[in-house]
């Protein structure tokens, strides 16, 4: 078989396009980068859609957190703990089997006109259900990352925006917010690799394979069973992740040139990735 | 002349392999009742550890217990962190090409559907299986959606939860938790692999054909029917 | 643990969970929050100490020595940690065994590989085969530490890199113009200095280490996920306490072990931190000093 056909055959087998079955025997390193290229769709899935829905909830969080009012700021602190505080896999694991608690049939709400079912089966579903997870996690890590900036917005940016008599949301809006992205920018580049490096623990805890429809990672422990050789599935997972980090960094990197286009072009911070300042 | 002398020093060495092994451990994954699990005490208990120790003590072997993760009990195995799998494993080709399997200890054992409900489409349904067995292999062949856990126990939680409609596992397996719970036996009993062996390293025949001789003496004298019935029930088929 | 645990079908109610959650299984269970506790005190050390290695490589003015620590710190932004940890421990079992197979059986004739079994002499097993069985866990329990060790080591190094450049220029000036050496000078005024500036790091390094800790069953070890995951599987009635799925409960106080472990080690931190700023040149240093006058 060539490794066009291979191609034809698996590329999209991790969405349950092409061939039912998985190759049993005589596997070859077509059909390796094949099944573990396909599943990494899923991990990129799983990546953006968590960072895009987590951006909203981690900007409302750092606001919340730095509220003066107790009731709003606790329960942000509380969440940003929890989630921050605590291993993924184990959220994974637990969030799983929390899931499979819901009623089967869904959730009767009754409200005051009308009744509505509220479906739950679909979140113990990987695509559902870890998403959920990963966009709460993420949510409290950059959530934490955007309250830091926040706290350091120049005192001096607020008083002019005062002086031109913004306030209440359009301050936020066209003052504060920029800034906060623009210093949290380097810190949630960081935030972005790492959740996309968590994506491969769905399959690993908790979240069960349908139909052997799993991300990067499945794949490669799939050929590494069958093989009994680790040898070569996950090198070539870690080679797809080098390729996904550096257009993460890439990516980043354009929009921070953005935020920081008004700035005289010695003091852009230049986007630094560096690990230490997040997870 | 040379080849003769490298011949014999082979021969020396692979003397002194058996030899320096005098302890030989015994790797399972201790999460398979009623054929190995961890008992109340922290133990390997079940009926390979019973049959394991009684192997050993025929084969005159020193033996320890090890447990692994069943993903990667067979790498572990031919990487050398243990000399022998003794692990409910069902003999099967694409094993064969990796480890050395003895002849089975069991006869070829019935894998059975359990379910909620008798009304479950088996073909059409999802049937949950445990990460690379034969079962979960059959799952994928007979058309139904499978749905893949770690562990046995967790096939299991997932029927009981609604998240599969079936679990397919070693019926010796499912019996005591039909016994004892709220699940039925579905549709017909399906027989997978050629029995359930001990896997070695392809490269350590000495050690294999000690436990394989064991083995067969176990089963000319009755002992291993009478371990058959102890753990697996009236049943459960005997030689 | 108790003699009235003797039979366990008897009891009921409290006296049965007193003796079940006092049984071998559940004091393994416990012993395995104590090995999780020795990981994190034996890595921590042991990753930094590659991190200064990494760190100090990547400052190295020798080039090949440079692009091996530069290609080290960047391993870990590339990589998931996970897919390291599901390779690297197995190669450096191999690659131990074959080095002491080449020292220890020079005249071993028979392939290493064979087919997918790998085999080196008995003399080169890593450990003997005739070692009791605590050597074996030891060993495995090492070759994890390890394991982590150099993924942390490489995570380490880039906070170390950072904090080695953060100290001020002057500060080694000063040292160069009191006639010191560049060794003097960096073991003399950069290595006692950057310590402050690498703190806020590997803080933040401490903790995703905490939370690496359940990754250790995927090494084979038998922490506490496997101990949860074993414990709070169901029961049939083969085990002396039979019970249902129970594992959502044992990873409840999973979770509540790891974010106490979380706030104990920030308290800790904090103290450091505080304790670390005394005398230094920075804006801390300068605020304690202040407040001291």
């Amino acid at each position: 078989m060539s490794c066009v056909q291979t191609f034809q055959d698996y590329a999209f087998r991790s969405l349950g396009y092409g061939e039912r079955l998985l190759p049993r025997s005589d596997f070859t390193l077509c059909e390796q980068f094949t099944l573990i290229g396909s599943g990494l769709v899923w991990n990129i899935y799983f990546g953006a859609l968590a960072l895009f829905f987590g951006f909203f909830l981690a900007t409302a969080v750092a606001v919340a957190r730095n509220s003066s009012a107790w009731v709003v700021r606790k329960p942000a602190e509380w969440f940003i703990f929890v989630f921050r505080g605590s291993p993924l896999f184990i959220q994974f694991f637990l969030a799983y089997q929390a899931f499979v608690l819901l009623p089967r049939n869904g959730i009767e709400l009754n409200l005051i006109f009308t009744h509505i079912t509220a479906e739950t089966g679909w979140l113990t579903r990987a695509w559902a259900g870890a998403l959920v997870v990963l966009f709460l996690n993420t949510a409290a890590y950059s959530g934490e990352i955007f309250y830091g900036a926040l706290r350091s917005v120049p005192k001096g940016d607020i008083e002019a925006a005062d002086a031109y008599g913004m306030a209440g949301w359009k301050r936020f809006r066209r003052i504060v917010w920029p800034t906060m992205l623009r210093l949290a920018w380097p810190a949630y580049t960081n935030e972005a690799i790492f959740l996309f490096h968590a994506t491969t623990l769905v399959y690993f805890s908790g979240f069960p394979a349908w139909q052997q429809k799993g991300d990067a990672l499945y794949y490669a422990n799939y050929f590494a069973d069958k093989t009994f050789n680790p040898f070569i599935p996950y090198p070539i997972v870690a080679f797809y992740f080098i390729l996904v980090t550096l257009a993460i960094i890439g990516l980043f990197g354009l929009i921070n040139r953005r935020l920081n286009r008004h700035m005289p072009s010695e003091s852009r911070p230049r986007l630094r990735i560096r690990p230490q300042v997040i997870r | 002349m040379k080849k003769l002398i490298l011949g014999t020093a082979a021969l020396a060495l692979s003397a002194g392999m058996a030899l320096a092994q005098d302890v030989v451990r015994l790797g399972t994954e201790g999460a398979y009742p009623p054929y190995n699990f961890i008992n109340d005490a922290g133990e390997v208990d079940g009926l390979e550890r019973e049959l394991g120790d009684e192997l050993c003590k025929r084969a005159e072997l020193t033996c320890t217990w090890v447990t692994n993760d069943w993903d990667s009990i067979i790498p572990n195995l031919v990487s050398g962190n243990y000399d022998t799998i003794i692990a409910g494993m069902s003999i099967t080709p694409e094993r064969e090409e990796v480890v050395a399997f003895t002849q089975p200890y069991t006869p070829p054992s019935l894998s059975s559907y359990a379910a909620l409900s008798d009304e479950v489409d088996l073909e059409g349904g999802v049937i949950s299986a445990q990460t690379g067995t034969i079962q979960a292999n059959h799952v994928v062949d007979t058309g139904a959606t499978l749905l893949e856990y770690p562990t046995s126990d967790e096939c299991v939680a997932a029927v009981r939860n609604g998240e599969a409609d079936a679990v397919l596992a070693d019926k010796d397996v499912l019996v005591p938790i039909v016994n004892e719970g709220d699940m039925v036996f579905v549709g017909e009993d399906t027989p997978l692999g050629n029995g359930i062996g001990m896997a070695f390293r392809k490269s350590d025949p000495e050690l294999k054909d000690k436990f394989d001789a064991a083995i067969q003496s176990m089963k000319d004298d009755g002992t291993m029917n009478a371990l058959i019935i102890k753990w697996l029930g009236e049943d459960s088929p005997r030689w | 643990m108790f003699a009235s645990c003797a039979d366990p079908s008897t009891l009921e109610g409290l006296n049965w969970l007193a003796c079940y959650l006092t049984s071998g299984k559940h004091m393994a269970f416990y012993q395995s929050f104590l090995v999780v506790l020795a990981l994190l005190a034996i890595t921590a050390p042991a990753a930094l100490l590659f991190g200064f290695g990494g760190a100090m490589a990547a400052r190295s003015r020798i080039w090949p020595l440079r692009i091996f620590g530069r290609a080290y710190t960047a391993m870990v932004r590339g990589i998931p940690d996970i897919v390291f940890f599901l390779f690297v421990p197995v190669a450096m079992d191999q690659g131990f065994e074959w080095l002491r197979h080449k020292v220890k059986c020079p005249d071993w004739t028979e392939p290493v590989r064979q087919g997918s079994d790998f085999v080196v002499c008995p003399a080169a097993k890593l450990p003997l085969s005739t070692s009791p069985q605590w050597v074996h866990e030891t060993y495995g329990f090492a070759l994890a530490v390890l394991a982590f060790a150099v993924v942390f080591g490489a995570f380490a190094a880039n906070v170390l890199y950072g904090a080695m450049r953060a100290v001020p220029r002057a500060q080694i000036e000063t040292a160069e113009a009191y006639g010191m050496t560049p060794r003097q000078s960096f073991w003399r005024v950069l290595v006692p200095q950057m310590w402050i500036y690498a703190l806020p790091g590997l803080s933040n390094l401490w903790m995703i280490l905490i939370k690496a800790t359940p990754l250790l069953f995927l090494l084979g070890v038998q922490d506490i996920v496997y101990w949860a995951r074993e414990l709070g599987g169901s029961k049939t009635s083969i085990f002396a306490y039979p019970h249902p799925d129970w594992r959502l409960y044992y990873f409840l106080g999973l979770l509540i072990f790891y974010l106490m472990l979380t706030r104990v080690s920030e308290a800790v931190l904090t103290r450091l931190t505080a304790r670390l700023s005394h005398g230094q040149a920075t804006l801390a240093g300068e605020a304690q000093r202040k407040a001291a006058q």
